[in-house]
């Protein structure tokens, strides 16, 4: 076999191993770009129209801004943040919560957070110390507006834009 | 999130493509000719492959797609290169091309095909890898004594070349040790699980470190000792190091405290001076690992390269890396039957005289490929079992290939050990397609859409993809 043969096979393998990786790397990358994107769906608020989020960044809305970010702002989680979708947001001590806390005060399914028309509503779920809003009791679901803390147990959380 | 199965499935092609060209290039070099059977062991491992990504495709659909398609590739080249062996051997020894299934490659193939077999069966067992965490004493104490067994056995039932690491019966042998490290990180896993809060949290602060109550230090000063009594007995730094490297990392991912890492490095590093000062001075059963601290500090040195178990493969293998340079003389055209125990423990230094500097990068990036795949499945992953059983299983991993490569490097003392799905031995490769196995089975957990994340927090409302609470992403800002 002539030795020309044999070096091009023999860099050409190198070549291709290299490609092999950075085609792994590349679909590591489309992997890690398909998950912003969906998020990107996930987190676009209701007040747009819940078509296509396209052109550019819906912030604001008809009714001020909408709120965007669900953030713990006091408690054992304090600093946690978890952005808003459509899908209601379920708080308490059961694992499959969507906001797991480790709270003594809190009970295991504690209270919810659902999305109408752009307004994030708090309901409380049967919890043994009560959810309040500002200071007062939620009994029924209420409208959350935004930077206005709910308490649960010794957790805070506030909706911001 | 997309299951991405098309693309693991591409990339499966593409790692073939890669071995079957790895075979036709060493028989042009053997031979001077490609014969018209190269490509057999290739589609015989392609076949085998697909099998495993078809049972992936029921089993863990959502699986990341990365892990099959890299470990393949490495598995199929490791099957490449003992088949080289072979042929370099049939060709001096003038006898006939040896068959598929027969010498070390031809074995190290059928060994593939009873690793995937296991890997198989585990996704098919095990649908939720939370349900290996009710064994999971029972698979701690499988563990320990998978790890003890060799070190009582007498030592012409466990012993081969200097390492009491074995089972031997007859011509068979299995080194239990490789499945007691899965086993164990299940155990260390459910543990820390059920620990995790006094761990972190029970501290007393000096030097600005936290570190741990006494009483808390329990079980790691155990794992300590177990690892120093591997080493003692069994004569092998490098499985000392792995387990209880495993357990300080783990340790360290389930209470995020540095301090860990600082107490285990020091623990380890103060066990392995004094186990060396011992063996400078009293010998006995300290002998053989100052001896090879000895070998690795003067390889070079005459006395250590004429010595019976001294410098030589370490010497050799560094010789076979040197002559390789930077891009390798060609698989099938070095010379690795220079370097002693190139099946095994040296089986990187022989490939590398042939693939050069930059084809083991490329290997090694793959490696770390692997690792980073295991470590985001447990980021990714939901309930901390997972997180601590997929972190645990990467960094063995990548700690395997860590203390082989540095030993056959001259970076730290040699042991032997082996290198994950390339060296010759099917325990090694059915443990580490386990492995593997176990790690498909969290990502396909961390990226699927949660199994029971909706049910009651959508009483009435329609039945949207439950992708969509599952994707609601929380990020922890430091203060």
């Amino acid at each position: 076999m002539p030795e020309f043969v044999l070096t091009v096979a023999r860099f050409g393998f190198l070549i291709l191993l290299w490609i092999f990786v950075f085609t792994v790397v590349g679909v590591i990358r489309k992997d890690l770009f398909a998950g912003v994107r969906s998020k990107g769906i996930v987190a676009s608020p209701r007040g747009v129209g819940g078509t296509v989020p396209s052109g550019p960044p819906p912030a604001k809305a008809k009714r001020g801004k909408a709120a965007r970010q669900l953030v713990v702002t006091a408690g054992q989680l304090a600093g946690t943040r978890i952005t808003l979708g459509e899908a209601p947001i379920t708080i308490g001590r059961a694992e499959d919560s969507t906001l797991v806390i480790t709270d003594d005060f809190a009970s295991a399914r504690h209270a919810r957070l659902v999305p109408r028309d752009g307004q994030w509503f708090v309901e409380d779920l049967g919890s043994t110390n009560g959810t309040y809003l500002d200071r007062g009791k939620v009994s029924g679901p209420t409208p959350v507006p935004l930077g206005v803390p709910i308490r649960i147990g010794r957790t805070s959380l506030e909706l911001r834009p | 999130m997309k299951t991405q199965r098309n693309a693991e499935l591409g990339l499966l092609a593409f790692a073939m493509v890669l071995v079957a060209a790895y075979g036709a290039i060493v028989e042009a070099n053997q031979f001077d000719r490609v014969t018209s059977t190269f490509w057999v062991p290739a589609a015989l491992l392609s076949v085998l492959f697909l099998g495993l990504h078809v049972v992936v495709r029921y089993t863990a659909p959502y699986a990341d797609p990365v892990l099959i398609p890299a470990v393949a590739l490495i598995n199929g080249l490791g099957v490449g290169f003992l088949r080289r062996l072979d042929l370099a051997r049939a060709i001096a020894n003038k006898e006939p091309e040896p068959g598929f299934f027969a010498g070390t490659g031809g074995r190290q193939l059928a060994w593939t095909l009873g690793a995937l077999i296991l890997a198989a069966v585990l996704l098919l067992v095990i649908r939720d890898h939370k349900v290996v965490s009710r064994y999971a004493y029972t698979l701690g104490l499988v563990g320990i004594v998978l790890v003890m067994i060799p070190a009582v056995l007498p030592s012409s039932l466990s012993e081969i070349n200097g390492a009491k690491l074995w089972i031997r019966v007859g011509s068979f042998s299995i080194q239990p040790g490789e499945f007691a490290k899965l086993a164990l990180v299940s155990f260390f896993a459910y543990y820390l699980v059920r620990k995790r809060e006094v761990l972190s949290l029970a501290s007393r602060r000096v030097l600005g470190i936290d570190f741990p109550r006494g009483r808390d230090l329990g079980p790691v000063v155990t794992v300590w000792l177990l690892s120093l009594l591997v080493l003692v007995f069994e004569k092998d730094l490098g499985t000392a190091l792995l387990y209880f490297g495993l357990f300080v990392v783990t340790l360290y991912v389930a209470t995020e405290r540095a301090s860990w890492l600082i107490i285990g490095l020091l623990l380890f590093f103060g066990g392995v001076y004094i186990a060396y000062l011992l063996g400078a001075s009293i010998g006995g059963p300290f002998a053989n690992f100052y001896d090879r601290a000895e070998v690795w500090l003067e390889p070079f040195a005459t006395e250590n390269y004429d010595r019976v178990g001294g410098s030589y493969q370490l010497v050799q293998g560094l010789l076979a890396l040197g002559t390789g340079g930077l891009f390798g003389s060609g698989p099938g055209a070095g010379s690795p039957g220079f370097v002693p125990e190139v099946r095994t423990d040296f089986i990187f230094a022989g490939m590398g005289e042939e693939i050069g500097l930059f084809g083991l990068s490329a290997l090694l990036v793959v490696y770390l490929l692997i690792v980073e795949r295991g470590l985001r499945a447990g980021l990714a992953v939901r309930d901390s079992f997972g997180k601590l059983v997929a972190g645990g299983l990467a960094f063995t991993l990548g700690l395997q290939v860590f203390v082989i490569l540095g030993g056959i490097t001259g970076l730290i003392p040699l042991t032997g050990q082996t290198t994950p799905f390339l060296s010759a031995g099917g325990s090694s490769l059915m443990a580490n397609w386990l492995l593997i196995a176990m790690l498909l089975r969290i990502s396909n957990a961390a990226r699927g859409p949660a199994a029971s994340g909706g049910g009651v927090d959508r009483p009435g409302g329609p039945k949207k993809a439950p992708t969509q609470l599952h994707g609601a992403m929380t990020e922890v800002i430091k203060p």
